[in-house]
């Protein structure tokens, strides 16, 4: 008997030398905006006008102007919210738990991911922002702050309180966890910029980089327990978004399967979100030897799996709401399913459960079109869920007579669409001045993954 | 030979090359001030003697003052300043402290120790560096030596570095 061991696939393709690399992602730096480029941005900035309309229209308002009732206190707002926070999942993920584990395929996609992962997170917290009514006074609210009142503390007891610190420290963390890895980047571009306004832009922003062999033993140390504080803390995050929720009393939310099931779901749609972006990236910038098909099949992988585990959650759910044998937990599981709004939840299941598991066939994850449709399809059955959730949990409440339903206004859908015009501006911005693939990262392996010869 | 620092540099294409040479150059008695790469060299502190870094420790060190600050925050703010019973529970619910007490942990654990990076590394936005050659943050390895700092001629450094694997032998002075 023999066993034959199978080369691996090479991580970066087109027989590149270390010298090819920069050239590949600093002249994309380098080059003048392309109009394609230029009609991106506009159209990015035209939906953050429009949005900020409604931004203007609710602060000047009041929250009256989202379409909450008595009933329903919480809708768009907090599945917005909580989408987003989703969303800025997959960055942290890929740089930190994929660097713990020796996972090199992250090279090529962590700059970008992570990226996103930071503006994701940004939009996500525009809305409980927002839901204060007077941001301007909302540090009292939020930050245990020396007052007048007292001083009046915050309450620590509070999943809501629990977040602003898990949110606030997750995205200090991943901007600096983020801007490490891009300093000896902006030093490749500072000594290749040819005009003096670029060199002292990412002069200053390099930090003064010079590569020393003493420095570079610190910064692989500074990463590797950057990772590994980041990786609970990735964790913890979409945790503490689920205490929000698990620890009310509420039917449908008073459940300890939250946590994981917020988790894999977070990776679910955040792996979906990733893929959404690079897809265009790769192909507008040619980038196809550094984010080969083998990135994304591996990608396309995580996706089935963490779907997979959202959809035993979702069955896991009702057989304990059934098991339990209490009426009120029943009656929100059969409402969610076949009450009015029945629609919602039969799109989560398609979207979430159905949908990502065509990539059991190796075609279709392989298949770029295909990936991106699945990718996008995802993304909408995830702001399902997080509806379902929130929306059908209440809409029915202990007292019969003030059931209602929820209708969004146009200032719900403005607001939301104010976060995208963010987000895809800043996504865009990003893709223009910064290097969007970790060129010191992919030089150091290179040699080993590359299949030049 | 002008005034101000002189070094003679090695450049290097290939970095298993790069961590022999630097055996081969620190066998040969001379003293290496420091090696630039483009990227992290596996091994590279080993054969420079360079001492495992430090920042793991900082970073426990500002986990632990994180850690600290957020029990005396939440316990004296809630259980002395303004006690107060939320739902029922002590004034101290031990287990409600825990998620901010880690996020705490992890920020100041972080913070710090990047901090502590900029500090010992000397990276600043507004440092001057020291550039011996513009193509190490593109795809050349340096090895930079202090002439001053070895007492062998510069000729036989010189030929040292040859013999190493060096693609390029050149001078660089600093005023």
């Amino acid at each position: 008997m023999s066993a034959e061991s199978v080369l691996r696939e090479p991580l970066i393709t087109g027989n590149k030398t270390l010298h090819d690399v920069t050239e590949d992602i600093v002249s994309r730096v380098e080059q003048k905006p392309t109009p394609l480029w230029m009609l991106a941005m506009a159209v990015s900035l035209s939906l953050l006008a429009v949005g900020f309309y409604a931004v203007y229209l609710l602060l000047w308002n009041g929250i009256g102007e989202w379409g909450l009732n008595k009933t329903v206190g919480w809708a768009w707002d907090i599945t917005n919210f909580v989408w987003w926070v989703g969303i800025g999942h997959a960055g942290t993920l890929i740089s930190a738990i994929l660097l713990l584990f020796r996972q090199r395929w992250r090279m090529g996609i962590n700059r970008a991911a992570e990226a996103m992962t930071i503006f994701a997170v940004i939009c996500a917290a525009i809305f409980p922002i927002l839901h204060t009514g007077r941001p301007w006074l909302a540090m009292y609210w939020m930050f245990p702050l020396p007052n007048t009142f007292g001083s009046l503390w915050v309450n620590f007891s509070s999943p809501l309180l629990w977040d602003v610190f898990a949110i606030s420290t997750y995205f200090s963390v991943s901007l600096v966890f983020w801007y490490i890895g891009l300093i000896p980047d902006f030093a490749t571009i500072r000594d290749r910029a040819k005009n003096k306004i670029s060199k002292a832009i990412y002069g200053a922003l390099s930090f003064g980089w010079v590569g020393g062999a003493r420095t570079w033993s610190h910064y692989e140390t500074v990463a590797l327990i950057l990772a590994g504080l980041a990786t609970p803390l990735v964790l913890s995050v979409h945790t503490i978004v689920s205490f929000d929720f698990a620890t009310s009393v509420i039917p449908g939310w008073h459940t300890t399967i939250f946590p994981p099931y917020f988790v894999s779901g977070a990776i679910f749609s955040g792996f979906a979100m990733v893929l959404t972006l690079l897809l265009v990236v790769r192909k507008v910038y040619k980038l196809e030897d550094y984010i080969t098909i083998g990135h994304i099949e591996l990608m396309n992988i995580v996706i089935i799996i963490t779907g997979s585990i959202v959809g035993v959650a979702y069955i896991t759910e009702f057989f304990i709401a059934w098991y339990s044998g209490v009426e009120a937990e029943q009656y929100a599981f059969m409402n969610r399913a076949m009450g009015p709004y029945w629609w919602a939840y039969a799109s989560m299941m398609t979207c979430n459960v159905i949908a990502p598991q065509l990539f059991w066939f190796k075609k279709l994850r392989t298949n770029l079109a295909a990936t991106f449709v699945i990718s996008i399809i995802v993304n909408i059955g995830m702001w399902f869920e997080r509806f379902v959730i929130i929306v059908t949990s209440i809409h029915r409440d202990f007292l019969p007579s003030s059931w209602a339903m929820f209708y969004p206004t146009k200032v719900d859908v403005g607001v939301y669409v104010f976060t995208f015009g963010f987000f895809f501006t800043a996504f865009f911005l990003f893709a223009k001045f910064f290097p969007v693939i970790n060129i010191a990262e992919v030089k150091s392996i290179l040699k080993n993954t590359g299949d030049k010869k | 030979m002008s005034n101000g620092i002189n070094y003679v540099l090695g450049v290097y294409e290939d970095e298993d090359v790069l961590v022999k040479a630097v055996q081969k150059v620190r066998e040969g008695g001379v003293k290496i001030e420091e090696v630039y790469s483009p990227f992290p060299v596996h091994g590279i502190d080993d054969v420079l003697g360079y001492k495992r870094s430090w920042l793991a420790i900082a970073a426990f060190m500002f986990g632990l003052c994180g850690t600290s600050l957020a029990l005396v925050m939440q316990i004296g703010m809630m259980g002395a300043d303004w006690p107060m019973i939320i739902g029922g529970k002590d004034y101290v619910p031990f287990p409600a402290f825990i998620p901010v007490t880690f996020e705490m942990t992890v920020l100041l654990a972080a913070f710090g120790m990047v901090g502590t990076f900029f500090v010992v590394t000397n990276l600043k936005p507004w440092g001057r560096p020291k550039i011996f050659d513009i193509r190490i943050t593109d795809d050349k390895h340096v090895m930079a030596i202090d002439l001053d700092a070895n007492d062998k001629s510069e000729a036989d450094i010189k030929q040292l570095v040859q013999a190493s694997g060096a693609s390029e032998v050149n001078n660089k002075t600093f005023v």
